[in-house]
């Protein structure tokens, strides 16, 4: 039980991370968009690709840092990763949502997305192969917590959870302290005020999904730690992460946030009562709980 | 060409001629609308429901596209800005409803419209709040909590956060109390002296009569009757067709 | 010869229960604008509630009531149509994103619950002991397929001219009302999230009788036949037919489904061997790039939709 809550809490992290981008790009551009698990596949596989280049090229790099399995040259990919996923999600709007939502035709958006997100993790599968990847192929013992009841935790898992807290820690000082960020806000909230206020729309725009795809990628890394890095990882992502930001409110960053978390609670939580076979239905009932008694989510506003 | 469209005075601040505009194509809600507004005066633009007084200043602004016709701010072309360009061209806006971010505090809302303002960012927003007392005290509630008056409050600091030197107010008084109406009104009035000008759509004629220096009658998207907002007050035919509440004809 | 004709028979079968499946689909999107993410759960409810109805009695799961076949057909169609219920009132009266969500989870959560729950539908095994009506009469050969070919074409005949007629009422015209401009119609004293819904179960209805009929065919569903790749394919056929139009969504469908097949075919006949198992992977960028590509180039599909008054077009 204290286990499942945990672990919970580490699946909670990466989901909050991958949900923060998606609340924000749903909001702002209006569209479910149903290929943002997508980023969080590239940025796992282009920190994989980084990783090994890395440690080629400077092999002191491959030294890990203290109890962790994650190394030096990791840390580095991750960083590369995050730009780059981010580049990736500013031009795939560019190349495609962009030109459709100029058509005039909001709702095709969600169709597009859904052919990005198939064209994508298929390219990645043809590319990197269908087996599952490791960052580490190296076994991380886990800390015992405690023995009765027994309670483990990995230092990566430690790792992984303070560092996405120290994310959302940045993120929100910028939404709260920058005028960048209130920029951002003002987006959201009525976005011709926002122009008429001097905020340009297609730079906001573009930092956005610069955002959301460099936490993205982070999310997907930290997937990849917790459990391996495979193609297909967005297809099991897509639906966590949607019922994160529709807990916490479409549009509400703080709200993907908390609902990131509850959503991978409440995933964990379930396998006390029901067989593991069950879990990918857990965000689907939770997306019809809040539905029927809260529809807007936790921080959520209507909004037509 | 009608007469509006040769206001005498020489070099005015904007001058509006023959504008088509509308939100989709092909279905223009304005149609050849003509107006000038000079340098710190108040220019009045009133016309019943629907008779495209915002949709005016949304063309003013950038924020609808203007099919025919041009726009020009002290002989600079400004038909086709875009609507954040307009603060660099000394324009602020200040739209109906809707006109402040209410999930950011005061303070947040101020510091979003002085962020291209430049120099010392802080000292302009002292400033702008030493206006405003209302605001002052609550700068770091959120401005979803604010009345209506302190709301338009916001909206008109906001406005002037860019040292615009036109402002466009459209219905600045929608849905406050009479004494609030005043408030802002006066408030708009005392801006003029600091040399803004004024492009104000009002509902609330008689009151926003009284400030305005010209006035412009608009219905269904087209110019009916202008001239000095005194006169137009004298007038026995305008003020009957008109504060009567009776839809105008086609001039 | 026979060979050959017979496949064709099985092809054009499997088409035209695809077809219909499209159709469902174009009332939902094409004419209402909704966002059906989940198509292959309202298909699944149907073959898997017609077969539990309509089959024998089978050990450690539910079904065997061996129920007379329409009714069995009719007992599908209303599941699909429960579900569409449920989430069409929970949703449709939000932005539209919920819906798309919402569906797409009902997939996720429809196929996790086939494979997982024995005692519902047999688990991954799936539903099997389903005997396909009148073979006492006809057999199990190529007659029978003939016969159930032409029953499967006179019923897409049969839906296509019943969503012609409904498309060219008063409903019909509401609809793309709604889809055009909601506050507008809402003006009217007409509630767009009521209309919706009905739209929105329709469709679904129309999808679960597709579902039946493939069930029927043959006479076996398992997890494996309610897949997001469906869901994939029935909107390709609808987006490169052309939404809207019911004779684009036929048209679609046989082209799409000629494509996939041959496709499948050629790679796994002229792709290397080491590359076969990849030959789903590469069929589905092709999906993807057909979705996108129509979307850029040709959104209105191969045969647009006749009526002119959407805002679609003007802003083009
Ligand atoms: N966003 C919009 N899209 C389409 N048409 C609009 C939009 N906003 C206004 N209109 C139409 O434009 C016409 C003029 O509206 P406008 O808002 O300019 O009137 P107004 O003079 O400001 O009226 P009011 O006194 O009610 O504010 C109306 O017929 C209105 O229906
Ligand atoms: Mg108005």
């Amino acid at each position: 039980m204290i286990q499942n809550l945990i672990d919970g809490v580490l699946t909670g992290s990466y989901l909050s991370l991958g949900a923060i981008g998606l609340t924000l790009v749903m909001h702002i551009l209006r569209f479910a968009n149903f290929s943002h698990a997508e980023l969080l596949s590239l940025g796992a596989y282009a920190a994989l690709v980084f990783d090994a280049l890395v440690t080629a090229l400077v092999p002191v790099l491959a030294a890990k840092l203290g109890p962790l399995s994650l190394t030096y040259a990791l840390l580095i990919a991750i960083l590369i990763s995050m730009v780059l996923t981010g580049i990736s999600a500013v031009l795939i709007d560019r190349l495609v949502f962009k030109r459709v939502r100029e058509k005039g035709w909001e709702l095709s958006m969600v169709f597009a997305s859904f052919g990005m997100a198939l064209i994508i993790r298929n390219v990645i599968g043809l590319i990197f192969g269908l087996s599952p990847e490791l960052y580490s192929k190296d076994i991380a013992f886990a800390m015992i917590l405690s023995r009765d009841p027994l309670i483990l935790v990995k230092p990566d898992q430690v790792f992984v959870l303070i560092a996405a807290l120290a994310l959302m820690f940045v993120l929100h000082l910028i939404l709260s302290r920058t005028t960048f960020g209130y920029a951002l806000r003002a987006v959201a909230e009525n976005p011709s005020l926002a122009q008429v206020n001097g905020v340009n729309l297609a730079r906001t725009v573009t930092a956005v999904w610069l955002i959301g795809g460099g936490l993205a990628a982070v999310a997907g890394v930290f997937y990849g730690l917790s459990h391996q890095v495979i193609p297909v990882m967005g297809r099991d992502l897509v639906l966590p992460i949607f019922a994160a930001t529709i807990v916490g409110g479409i549009g509400s960053v703080y709200g993907a946030v908390l609902g990131g978390f509850i959503v991978g609670i409440a995933g964990n939580l379930a396998l006390v009562v029901l067989p593991s076979g069950y879990t990918p239905s857990i965000p689907f009932m939770l997306i019809l709980i809040v539905l029927m008694i809260r529809p807007h989510g936790l921080f959520g506003e209507a909004r037509a | 060409m009608p007469i509006w469209a040769h206001r005498s005075m020489p070099d005015p601040l904007l001058q509006v001629t023959g504008v088509t505009a509308g939100y989709v194509p092909d279905l223009p809600i304005l149609h050849g609308v003509s107006l000038t507004a000079e340098r710190g005066q108040i220019t009045l633009i009133i016309g019943p429901n629907g008779a495209g007084k915002s949709t005016l200043i949304k063309a003013i602004a950038g924020l609808i596209p203007v099919s025919a016709g041009r726009i020009a701010l002290e002989q600079q072309d400004v038909t086709h800005i875009r609507p954040d360009q307009l603060a660099a061209h000394g324009i602020a806006y200040v739209p109906q409803n809707d006109n402040i971010f209410r999930s950011l505090t005061i303070r947040q809302n101020l510091d979003l419209a002085l962020r291209r303002a430049g120099g010392d960012a802080t000292a302009r927003r002292d400033r702008l709040l030493a206006q405003f007392p209302a605001l002052d005290e609550k700068q770091r509630d959120k401005a979803g909590t604010l009345s209506g008056g302190q709301r338009q409050f916001l909206a008109i600091a906001m406005a002037l956060a860019t040292a615009p030197r036109l402002i466009l107010m459209d219905e600045p008084s929608a849905g406050l109390s009479p004494k609030a109406t005043a408030e802002v009104l006066d408030h708009a009035r005392r801006l003029t002296a600091d040399g803004v000008s004024i492009l104000l759509v009002e509902q609330n004629v008689s009151q926003a009569m009284k400030l305005a220096d010209h006035c412009y009658i608009l219905a269904e998207g087209r110019n009916q009757v202008d001239g000095p907002a005194a006169e137009l007050m004298g007038d026995k035919v305008v003020g009957e067709i008109y504060l009567g509440g009776r839809r105008m004809g086609a001039a | 010869m026979i060979g050959t004709i017979s496949y064709l028979v099985f092809f054009a079968t499997t088409a035209s229960i695809l077809a219909i499946a499209v159709l469902g689909l174009n009332l939902q999107w094409g004419n209402t604008g909704l966002f059906n993410g989940g198509v292959v759960a309202f298909f699944g409810a149907g073959a898997y509630g017609t077969l539990i109805l309509g089959g024998t009695p089978q050990d450690g799961h539910l079904g065997g009531y061996g129920l007379f076949y329409p009714l069995a057909l009719l007992g599908g169609m209303i599941a699909a149509g429960l579900m569409a219920w449920v989430v069409g009132l929970l949703t449709l009266r939000l932005r539209h994103d919920y819906l798309a969500i919402a569906t797409f989870g009902v997939a996720v959560a429809f196929e996790n619950l086939m494979r997982n729950a024995e005692w519902l539908a047999g688990g991954a095994k799936g539903v099997r002991g389903f005997e396909r009506p009148l073979r006492d009469a006809l057999g199990d050969g190529f007659l029978y397929n003939i016969a159930f070919f032409f029953t499967v074409l006179i019923i897409l005949i049969a839906v296509y001219l019943f969503l012609e007629r409904l498309v060219a009422s008063p409903f019909g015209r509401l609809l793309r009302a709604i889809r055009e401009d909601e506050e507008a119609a809402a003006s009217l004293g007409k509630t767009p999230s009521r209309i919706r819904l009905t739209a929105f179960i329709t469709g679904s209805v129309i999808l679960g009788l597709a579902g039946g009929l493939y069930g029927t065919f043959y006479a076996f569903v398992s997890p494996q036949d309610v897949l997001p790749t469906l869901t994939f394919q029935i909107w390709a056929m609808l987006i490169v037919g052309g939404a809207g139009n019911n004779r684009g969504a036929v048209f679609g469908a046989f082209l799409i489904w000629g494509a996939w097949t041959a496709s499948g075919w050629a790679l796994s006949r002229f792709a290397p061997i080491e590359a076969q198992l990849y030959t789903g992977s590469m069929q589905f960028v092709l999906i993807g790039v057909v979705i996108v590509g129509m979307l850029m180039w040709r959104p209105q599909g191969l045969l647009p939709e006749r009526l002119v008054v959407s805002q679609r077009g003007s802003k083009e």
